[in-house]
């Protein structure tokens, strides 16, 4: 097992640099940079190139790519990405005031998620061809219907008509203020977590009614042994890998990938800063946060491995 | 004694209702839908900059806060001015008893080192407006109250150019220990003092309570909150988490928050000073020719649009190169006579194929239109004006460019016609026109064309002794600019609505959202 972990630890490196060479030189092949954004979108009358030209030496766009390829790989490797571009700020602070808020809000979708999907999987698999089997196939196949951000625009819309109540605009960390916290963030997590349910609840239900099949079911039951019991020791276990993958995937996307449901319910989190970094051509901040959501991949897919190889012994002595 | 009374009650039965009754406290919340990349306004072109951190400073002048068509000069730390008979010459009289916030006194000194960073900004350091104050020879200060401005020449719009609501007055000690420190500091003089940023979440303001004018802020603070979608900013208004935004939103908004609030919302709404144009490529064939040029004003019914698009779009007025209202502008009557001004639309297309015909292209012709990817106006402005060529014979492709890299694309002179962009802090004929002046003189001039006969009237304008005189010059420009050379298209002036919560009191839409956003004179009335 130990030898397992560490060829997946060094297959990770490999594939980091492939994800910070790719994404520094797509960046600078896309049109425009960080002072153009910054200077030639405001309509005004006056635009001053030695402006402008002040500003691309400071940020040192100046300098050749091979130069400032490795002037960032230096400080990725001693774990600086040193400053945004655009705010001048370090990375590391701008990406730490948004991360709270986005793992916050990744937990609270993959609990959401979690508490729906299982238990619905598994209900609908051993009711198969009820109607609670179809009642729970058009609950999921209507939250992977439906774009979180569009459930979360209906649930604005239902609070402000209904209840003429919105939830808080600004973000409270859970340990000032417990009720701000989550009266603003149960609705996204709502949102979110009931689409993500949705895939789930769907993959829960395949995986089970291909177990419930298996030879080995059948004994038990023959044997006599209660369902609930045969469910639980033998049915859950091997039920659950592909909704461990689902789950993984999904909560790695959750972390940085919901720019539109941030901006909906107005939350600073990192899906957010993510396209705005791109919008204003941010490299260093752009470049730090593709870093930073392809390693929240690669480890929850290790993660994810590492599952399996508990759940299923075949695959550790492989 | 009795006469003096009489006067001091008949004062208080005419002032404004709004001076009689204005309350302290409470904390005024506001979104803005952009974050300033720093705080230093000498630097920064947004007004995401403007609506959060212009409450911490005072300017040198600002415009009259109560003056809608946003133009009028006011005191502010300069509590009166005079120019020499040469006019070449501005001397300030600083006012007394200005605390930054640290305690520490205001004096000329501090305003020479703040418009010298602006003006005069020593290496490595950039100045956004610098280009403005080339007319500036020096700033010298004769004594801790007084601060001079000598010019180079004399000029008609030096005044206005110092109203400028970024030209924040920082303290000179600081600024001689560090140039950069107010890219990521505030210390101002202003009515409020600075108390948090959240990065990507809010800006916090107090009541300073030392403030020199004394009476004033009214509100005990307030909370600037970023939010970058409009439907959020809506709800937000709606869901009375934030009193106002002082952007604008769109008509559809102001109908819907109407709709919602009742009374509870008032709708302020101005002609505002952005306008869309379209550059012309003058290198680019058949654009070269002033008959091509104007057939395209010529196919354009702005006065349909002006009612047609003012209800799905924030756009609204017919416009020459002044906002409409505001001193300098050509009246409606005479701004009809121009090219594409015609109130007779089916005149106007006749003369456009006409000059089509007699430019060689009898059957018309096709070309790229260039548009920058932002839903609004810039999307409804290209649909209509694309249709509106079609009218004439014109085959208009439509290409949508990412928006930060829009303006390095047409920069290039990659494009035959493509949509640009101009918005000011302030209506100011100097500002407004210097867009359109030969490329060699501004390189802004997207259209790419030298005309010297357009630059001597400008010159002239500037340099012109009376408001008549001015005018005459500034109609000269416009109708070379817009008719006879058709150099640069206009569409249709914004039109800014401020739907705000009735709550709100002392703040008045100007046509410039840079405007106004001091905050001394807001109060809500709860």
């Amino acid at each position: 097992m130990l030898q397992y972990i560490i060829k997946r630890l060094l297959m990770m490196i490999p594939t980091l640099f492939g994800v910070a060479v790719i994404i520094f030189l797509l960046l600078r092949v896309v049109p425009g940079d960080v002072v153009e954004a910054k200077y030639m979108t405001q309509g005004s009358q006056f635009q001053s190139q030695d402006l402008m030209d002040i500003e691309r030496k400071k940020l040192g766009l100046d300098q050749p790519l091979w130069k400032q390829f490795i002037s960032w790989m230096g400080g990725v490797l001693r774990l600086d990405f040193g400053l945004s571009m655009w705010t001048g700020s370090p990375i590391t602070e701008e990406i730490k005031l948004r991360f709270a808020l986005s793992l916050q809000l990744a937990v609270m979708a993959t609990v959401v998620a979690t508490l729906l999907a299982i238990p619905l999987g598994i209900l609908a698999a051993i009711k198969q061809d009820t109607w609670i089997d179809y009642g729970v196939r058009v609950f999921s196949i209507a939250g992977l219907a439906m774009p979180s951000f569009w459930l979360g625009i209906l649930m604005i819309l239902v609070m402000l008509i209904v209840f003429k109540w919105l939830p808080p605009m600004v973000y409270t960390p859970f340990w000032v203020n417990p009720w701000d916290n989550m009266a603003q963030l149960i609705w996204p997590a709502l949102a979110v977590g009931y689409r993500y349910s949705a895939v789930a609840t769907r993959m829960m239900r395949s995986a089970m009614l291909e177990v419930l099949r298996e030879d080995y079911i059948r004994t038990a039951r023959a044997k006599g042994l209660w369902l609930k019991l045969v469910l639980a020791r033998h049915a859950m276990k091997n039920a659950m890998l592909p909704v461990i993958t689902v789950v993984g995937l999904e909560f790695a996307f959750l972390l940085g990938g919901l720019v539109v449901t941030e901006q909906v319910f107005n939350l600073n989190g990192l899906g957010l800063l993510f396209v705005e970094a791109i919008s204003h051509r941010d490299y260093t901040l752009t470049q730090a946060l593709v870093l930073i959501v392809a390693s929240v991949f690669i480890f929850v897919n290790f993660a994810t491995d590492i599952a399996y190889a508990w759940l299923d012994p075949r695959i550790r002595y492989r | 004694m009795r006469l003096v009374h009489a006067l001091a009650v008949a004062a208080l039965l005419v002032l404004p209702a709004q001076v009689q009754a204005q309350k302290n406290g409470g904390e005024l919340i506001f979104p803005v839908p952009s974050e300033p990349p720093s705080y230093d306004g000498h630097r920064e072109e947004t007004f995401g900059l403007i609506h959060p951190i212009a409450p911490f400073y005072n300017t040198l002048l600002r415009v009259d806060p109560n003056d809608p068509s946003g133009t009028k000069p006011y005191p502010s730390i300069a509590e009166s001015w005079t120019k020499s008979a040469d006019g070449k010459t501005y001397t300030f009289k600083i006012r007394s008893g200005v605390k930054f916030h640290d305690g520490s006194t205001l004096t000329s000194k501090d305003v020479k080192a703040s418009y010298d960073k602006i003006i005069f900004p020593p290496e490595g350091v950039g100045s956004s407006r610098k280009g403005q104050y080339a007319v500036v020879e020096s700033v010298s200060t004769p004594d801790a109250s007084t601060v001079v401005f000598r010019l180079k020449n004399p000029s008609g719009s030096f005044i206005a150019s110092l109203l400028s609501p970024y030209n924040f007055i920082y303290k000179a000690d600081i600024l001689a220990k560090d140039m950069h420190w107010y890219e990521k500091n505030i210390m101002g003089t202003g009515p409020f003092t600075f108390a948090e940023h959240v990065k990507g979440s809010h800006v916090v303001g107090k009541k300073n309570a030392n403030y020199w004018d004394k009476g004033k802020p009214y509100l005990d603070g307030f909370r600037a909150i970023f939010i970058r979608s409009s439907a959020a900013q809506v709800a937000a208004v709606r869901g009375e988490r934030a009193h106002i935004q002082f952007r604008g939103f769109t008509p559809a908004d102001r109908d819907n928050l109407k709709a919602a609030l009742g009374d509870k919302i008032t709708v302020q709404e101005s002609p505002w000073d952005c306008i869309l144009l379209v550059s012309i490529n003058h290198d680019k064939k058949p654009f070269d020719d002033k008959r091509v040029r104007r057939a395209l004003t010529l196919a354009l019914d702005r006065h349909q649009a002006s009612e047609a698009l003012s209800k799905i779009a924030i756009v609204k007025s017919v416009a020459g190169v002044q906002v409409p209202g505001t001193p300098y502008a050509t009246p409606p009557e005479e701004l009809n006579k121009l090219a594409g001004y015609w109130t007779d639309i089916n005149k106007s297309r006749a003369e456009a194929r006409r000059l089509l015909k007699e430019a060689g292209l009898p059957d018309g012709f096709g070309f790229t239109f260039k548009n920058r990817g932002i839903p609004m106006p810039y999307e409804p402005l290209g649909v209509w004006m694309i249709d509106q060529w079609r009218q004439v014979g014109l085959n208009v492709k439509q290409e949508v460019i990412e928006p930060a890299a829009y303006f390095g694309v047409i920069r290039k002179g990659d494009f035959e016609v493509a949509m640009d962009f101009q918005c000011g802090y302030i209506v100011e004929p100097d500002l407004d026109m210097y867009k359109f002046l030969s490329v060699d003189r501004n390189p802004a001039n997207y259209g790419r064309y030298t005309d010297r006969v357009l630059d001597d009237l400008y010159d002239k304008q500037n340099r012109a002794t009376s408001d008549e005189e001015r005018k005459k010059y500034i109609r000269a420009f416009e109708k070379r600019l817009l008719d006879e050379e058709a150099h640069y298209l206009m569409t249709l002036q914004w039109h800014r609505i401020i739907p705000h919560s009735s709550k709100v009191k002392g703040w008045t839409v100007t046509p410039s959202h840079y405007l106004n956003n001091t905050l001394d004179v807001v109060w809500l009335d709860q």
